[in-house]
């Protein structure tokens, strides 16, 4: 952040050392994201290291059901008699898997088809603009519930369904930045200078919308986690996989809420919550970050104090002094 | 007015893709599609089994383009065939019965939900920094990232089960028989505050964000500050100068909102055993009863679709640049 000059020193030395790392770093300035970046990484790093932070088999029955947590079974047994920290941490790779490898889908799917509509406009645009409002209303979940009645459930049937469903939103954010980037200069002058469009796209426009890229991808990977646990939740995935939705699954097929058994239920939900969670937060810290009046705002707190940041009631736009990545 | 003309034709478009998708989906899958749907739950099946199927789905051996047009002619004729679960009962009747909940439910959560969501956006925008600004974005943020169906339970446990204050299923007390009477409309006032509660609280914090974010830039506009110079009321100017016109991108919002609430509330609905279109259609997938699932898909379509389309119009009544365009 160049525009310190009215910060406090301590404050200055932070956002230097983290303007080093780059867009990283510059998304680290912001509380918000920082503290939702953490919390989605103990998730991935647990489910990473699962073999070492929850060793043993998570299906294996371990003995007696819906025991309350112990020091034997720290978060207890589900009514199935499982380990419930061992289907926590071990759900958690599946899900995330499922939400990481959607949200990659979903995130391409609509660069590729928001960006050629919105740089190619005529027909081009008016197809594929089509195709996208008709994915935005026709209503995901139903369409996922007859997918999966069909399909046989399994990882690649959820992803895939999942993809189909879910890449419309970020494809018309993506053709709208597209169609008003277009009309700048750099896009004019590699067209003068005969680059071809496709080049053109995704050598010289993609670049500057990786923020918009990666809030939607983020958005996609909260939209692929939620959706495929309800669908867990729901019955429509295999039941034999273990993940988050599964886990609340077989807790509900076993009465668990009904016995009193909250220990089978919260920590699947809670984990789920969480991520989702960080992830959002984390999209308002980059939010803040990359939408000039927001980021005025906080800097006038700063700068102004509480008190008068509260009785002003327009906010300033700050204007944006480093350049952007070209 | 041409602009609602061409929505209209994009929805009628958008009417014949979803046609075509329930048409499409069970005549994709590899080999005899009615034996691959029963092979996957059945054990031992007889050809009989297969015919039914079969004719559920308007299967046949006719070339496809015959069989696409018998389909499209027994939809018009409202013909979506017979449940297999609520045998005897026609896919129609089955529906129109859970279109009354879903409506109600859907729309009071809708009202709520955005009445509620907006409000904490004008007025967290009005004090930045005040109460209201700090308190709910992060706590209504964090509500929204639970799971539709694991609130339901916790609502459903804490107020149903351990307190014991609200009924945990059902629309209505089935003891009760059907009437326009106070008891009645009590009784079902009382199951639905659970459910509601639960779209409600989700639905609230896109409202009040959206709202918010779009309030910050209206109230640094010259008019706003116009306003105030002339020593308007705060409250006139909150609501009739601000947060009339910062309404706009939330009533475009709307129709996409009323996609992701219905979406919710397939499970709410499944959670708290509310009879509505969302029961209906996971009762009609475990029961593998195809004709009221595809019913079911097509009435949901139509539903979101005709809500899109209403959306559409309170667009151009609030927003006259739209009419001249």
């Amino acid at each position: 952040m160049s525009t310190a000059t009215t910060i406090p020193t301590s404050q200055r030395n932070s956002a230097s050392w983290l303007s080093r790392l780059g867009p990283i770093g510059t998304l680290l300035s912001s509380t918000k994201a920082r503290i939702g970046l953490t919390i989605v990484m103990v998730f991935v790093l647990a489910a990473i290291f699962a073999q070492w932070v929850a060793p043993g088999d998570p299906k294996k029955f371990v003995g007696a059901i819906n025991k309350p947590p112990s020091a034997e079974y720290i978060l207890g047994t589900n009514p199935q008699g499982k380990d419930v920290f061992r289907q926590l941490v071990w759900g958690g790779r599946l899900s995330l898997i499922i939400g990481f490898g959607s949200a990659f889908l979903m995130t391409t799917i609509a660069v590729v088809v928001g960006m050629i509509a919105g740089y190619y406009r005529g027909w081009i645009d008016d197809v594929l603009n089509f195709i996208m409002n008709l994915f935005l209303v026709i209503p995901a979940l139903p369409l996922l519930v007859l997918l999966s009645a069909y399909l046989k459930p399994g990882t690649a049937t959820i992803v895939f369904a999942l993809a189909i469903t879910g890449w419309a939103f970020n494809g018309r954010i993506v053709r709208a930045q597209t169609m008003s980037l277009r009309e700048k200069d750099f896009v004019a002058a590699a067209v003068v200078s005969g680059e071809p469009g496709l080049k053109i796209i995704f050598v010289h426009i993609l670049p500057n919308m990786v923020n918009i890229i990666v809030g939607g991808f983020i958005g996609a990977v909260i939209y692929g986690i939620m959706a495929s646990t309800g669908l867990a939740f729901l019955g429509l995935a295999s039941t034999q996989d273990v993940t988050w939705g599964t886990n609340l699954f077989w807790a509900q097929n076993g009465g668990a809420l009904m016995i009193g058994a909250w220990w089978a239920f919260l920590p699947s939900g809670l984990a789920v919550a969480l991520v989702a969670f960080g992830l959002a937060l984390t999209n308002y810290g980059m939010d803040e970050i990359t939408n000039p009046r927001l980021q005025a705002e906080s800097m006038l707190r700063r700068v102004a104090g509480d008190l008068f940041a509260r009785s002003v009631r327009a906010t300033p736009v700050v204007p944006r002094t480093h350049e952007p990545t070209a | 007015m041409p602009y609602l003309v061409r929505r209209l034709g994009f929805y009628l478009a958008a009417l014949a893709v979803a046609i075509t998708i329930n048409f499409f989906l069970p005549r994709l899958l590899p080999g005899d599609p009615a034996a691959t749907i029963l092979g996957t739950s059945a054990g031992k099946l007889t050809q009989d089994d297969l015919q039914r199927v079969r004719d559920a789905l308007g299967l046949s051996d006719a070339p496809l383009i015959e069989q696409y047009g018998t389909y499209l002619v027994r939809l018009t004729q409202g013909d979506f065939g017979v449940s297999y679960t609520y045998f005897p009962a026609p896919v129609t009747r089955v529906i129109s019965n859970g279109l009354i909940w879903t409506l109600l439910l859907g729309g009071i959560s809708l009202i709520f939900s955005f009445i509620l969501g907006n409000l904490i956006g004008v007025i967290g925008s009005w004090r930045r920094g005040g109460v209201v600004d700090t308190v709910f974005p992060p706590l209504l943020i964090f509500i929204g990232s639970f799971p539709a169906f694991f609130l339901a339970l916790g609502l459903l446990y804490a107020f149903g089960v351990q307190l014991d204050w609200l009924p945990i299923s059902h629309a209505y007390d089935t003891k009760l028989s059907q009437g326009f009477n106070l008891t009645f409309i009590g009784s079902v006032a009382q199951h639905m505050v659970l459910p509601a509660g639960t779209s409600i609280l989700l639905g609230m914090g896109g409202w009040a964000l959206g709202m918010r974010n779009v309030m910050v830039s209206v109230l640094a506009e010259d008019y706003v500050t116009m306003a105030e110079a002339k020593g308007l009321k705060q409250l006139r100017i909150m609501f009739r100068y601000a947060a009339r016109n910062a309404l706009l991108p939330g009533v475009t919002g709307l129709g996409v909102a009323i996609g992701s609430i219905l979406s919710g509330q397939i499970l709410i609905e499944t959670v708290f055993s509310y009879p509505g279109l969302g029961f209906l259609l996971i009762y009609a997938v475990n029961g593998r009863d195809y004709p009221l699932m595809q019913g079911l898909f097509m009435m949901i379509t139509i539903g979101i679709l005709a809500a899109n389309f209403m959306v559409d119009i309170l667009y151009t009544w609030l927003d006259p640049r739209v009419r001249a365009a």
